[in-house]
């Protein structure tokens, strides 16, 4: 534990940018992964332990699609759609199947998709790491702000991130569609009884989930190596800050991210070496605090 | 083939196959199996296939001249993943199972001493491909009777590494360093004994900070930000395969390079191409170059790899290479296939190797290659990447390993 060079950090201005910056940054790109996990469990009570391959599908649909066209927008919009399509899919074939089942048979089928997928990336795309690279447009020097660094790529990514994140805050809470999936996530059968069709929301609420992993693992794309397997690490992360948030709570999932982030972004000056383990006990500290997360209903 | 299988055609058919049976078992039994296990999926996956796709080019130039002591070679490869537990049990079943009689393990040092306890129990040869942690070998206690090391190890890199970046240092005047290297047995031991030696020819060198990201790990955005802060001169990291494209591309978000020099020995051929915009004037290390040992036979070896897999070899693809060059001369010598008789023609072994300081890279005592090529340079962004390349001595390597082993209490 180094406290003095937290200390320093904290009081200088440059420091405090640039880490923040980090945080921010590793903060966002989990919340959109987490926002996708929470949605799906808040609606269908269902933990997707796919979640991480959306991510790395996303992610290598992106690759190819950039280097199909060279257009790093197009890109993105290609691995968020696909993987929205994809998550119809996997709702429609595998989950549907499953729904009212015992954990061990939803986790069952969603290891298997994760070996199944990891496998079909390798074939695919080989089992070495590819690397999409920095698109052209943001090959420029890093912007300055009080004295710490702010790259352009990602202030952008952050921008990207909080603009979804708003668009689905209001999308839940404005619309009738967001309206309905809130009470799916209350009474599914009373909406059901009401009329509504819950086969093509739960298909809905997928497609949303997968799209959402699937435009992290695009966004990510030109600072992060591509493997098979890559969204296993993601996926705990993802569930953490699913837990820290609350089960079901997009607000939540966006403010234990953030704070994943900054404790990341933070915690490598104070704590070099236990950035890990300093997450795990932010999360135990907020859990004993609230154990249902920090947005969760009290269980 | 149309018309329906009746009785006649199905009692014909599977008397063939009864006949043919011995011939087939025969067939296959005289086949000699070798087992290689390795890291085949995930980031630093490029670790396995380049070694795998060596050892293939190796069974068809070994096959074609006629095999081991008239036995064609067949490799049965499998994917540890790189976890210990995993490389145990492959390593057990590839013997004991697959019924191979050598081995190539091809895994990191994450599980490459996994696989040299097992090797304790297993009265066959082996041959550790990748490992470059020094302890594999050095260590008396660590060491095994059948198991050797033809690889590159971390304090002969450190010692060629270490004289290269101090006469660098002292010429740019660059005293305050930082360090980035992965969280495990070869990112720790390798970085003290650079930093030991560093230290011994540059005594004015200053650790600003260190930082251990996992490996693999799929975001260095804290460790990059973490090492502004701490503004060193110079940052020298192990990292490698993916997560040292990784963190190049996401330095570059950071303009990292531009301050700070950075130094790294762990630059290899597809890195450089995964790398899109690769900083000029890295100071780097030379895994494999075309160019580096500037023989035709060097560059005749780095082309007809190409011209296989239309990738350019690594670091690892060589010394899967030189394994197989090894097994064969003492296979050879030995004209037998037990471990024990391989193990006592493997030791002292000396060859003709176009990866050789020399021309020749001879298996010493301690189980362990020595003069094989060693260069510094700095990069360039495009073909040959690595100019300026300055051979170590290998002299120097060897007394100063000498003295290392002497304070490890290794001889």
């Amino acid at each position: 534990m180094d406290f003095n060079a937290l200390g320093v950090c904290f009081t200088t201005p440059a420091c405090v940018v640039t880490q923040a910056t980090s945080g921010l940054i590793v903060g966002m790109l989990l919340f959109l992964v987490a926002a996708g996990l929470t949605l799906i469990f808040g609606v269908l009570k269902i933990v997707n332990f796919a979640h991480g391959t959306f991510y790395m599908l996303g992610g290598y649909v992106a690759y190819s699609a950039y280097a199909a066209t060279d257009s790093y927008a197009l890109a993105v919009l290609a691995g968020a759609v696909a993987m929205a399509l994809f998550g119809v899919l996997f709702e429609r074939v595998l989950m549907s199947r499953v729904y009212g089942s015992n954990v061990l048979m939803q986790l069952l089928v969603c290891y298997a998709v994760v070996l199944i997928f990891d496998d079909i990336v390798k074939s695919v795309w080989g089992p070495e790491f590819r690397a999409m690279g920095m698109p052209a447009a943001f090959q420029v020097p890093p912007l300055f702000i009080a004295g710490g660094v702010v790259p352009p790529f990602y202030a952008v990514l952050i921008g990207i991130a909080a603009l979804i994140a708003m668009v689905l805050s209001l999308g839940l809470s404005r619309t009738r569609l967001g309206k309905t999936v809130r009470a799916a996530a209350v009474n599914p059968q009373m909406v059901s009884a009401l009329g509504v069709n819950t086969t093509v929301l739960f298909a809905i609420v997928f497609a949303i989930g997968g799209g959402l992993a699937g435009l992290a693992g695009a966004l990510a794309g030109p600072v992060r190596s591509l493997s098979p397997g890559m969204g296993f690490s993601i996926l705990i992360e993802g569930f953490i800050v699913t837990v820290i948030g609350g089960m079901g709570s997009i607000a939540g999932a966006m403010v234990a991210a953030l704070v994943i982030g900054l404790v990341r972004g933070f915690g490598t000056i104070g704590f070099p070496g236990f950035t890990d383990g300093l997450i795990y006990i932010v999360m135990i500290g907020i859990l004993v605090l609230r154990p249902q997360g920090l947005f969760g209903r009290p269980l | 083939m149309s018309g329906p299988v009746t009785r006649r055609t199905l009692l014909a058919g599977g008397t063939a196959t009864l006949v043919a049976a011995p011939w087939v078992a025969r067939a296959q039994a005289n086949t000699l199996r070798i087992g290689m296990q390795s890291i085949l999926s995930g980031p630093i996956a490029l670790l396995g296939t380049s070694s795998r796709n060596s050892l293939l080019v190796e069974q068809d130039r070994i096959n074609a001249a006629g095999g081991f002591l008239g036995r064609q070679i067949e490799f049965v490869f499998r994917d540890s993943k790189g976890q210990p537990q995993e490389a145990a049990r492959v390593a057990r079943e590839l013997v004991n199972t697959a019924g191979c009689e050598l081995l190539v393990d091809a895994e990191a040092s994450s599980a490459s001493f996994a696989v040299q306890e097992v090797m304790r129990d297993l009265n066959v040869a082996c041959i550790h491909t990748n490992s470059e942690t020094s302890s594999l070998t050095a260590d008396p206690k660590i060491r095994v009777p059948t198991a050797f090391r033809v690889a590159r190890q971390g304090v002969h890199d450190a010692v060629a590494g270490s004289l290269y970046l101090a006469d660098f240092a002292n010429a740019k005047k660059i005293n305050k360093w930082a360090t980035c290297s992965p969280d495990y047995a070869y990112g720790r031991d390798t970085t003290a004994q650079y930093l030991q030696f560093f230290k011994k020819f540059k005594p004015d060198v200053e650790v600003v900070t260190e930082a251990w990201p996992k490996l693999g790990q799929p975001d260095f955005t804290e460790v990059i930000t973490k090492l502004i802060q701490a503004k060193p001169q110079a940052l020298f990291t192990l990292l490698y395969a993916g997560d040292l494209s990784a963190f190049v591309n996401q330095g570059n978000v950071y303009a990292l390079f531009g301050q700070m020099t950075v130094a790294t020995p762990n630059v290899d051929y597809p890195v450089l191409a995964a790398i899109k915009n690769l900083p000029a004037g890295i100071q780097s290390a030379t895994r494999y170059l075309e160019t580096f040992p500037d023989t035709p036979a060097n560059k005749e070896w780095g082309q007809a790899y190409f011209k296989r897999w239309n990738e350019r070899p690594t670091n690892w693809s060589w010394q899967n290479s030189v394994a197989m060059h090894f097994y064969e001369a003492a296979i050879k010598k030995a004209n037998s296939l037990d471990g024990k008789a391989i193990a006592a023609a493997l030791t002292g072994l000396k060859i003709n190797s176009p990866f050789g300081a020399d021309g020749t890279i001879t298996m010493r005592d301690d189980h362990t290659t020595i003069g094989y090529a060693i260069g510094w340079g700095q990069t360039i962004p495009k073909d040959p990447f690595i100019t300026d390349i300055k051979p170590a001595d290998w002299g120097k390597i060897i007394e100063l390993e000498t003295e290392w082993k002497k304070q490890q209490n290794y001889s």
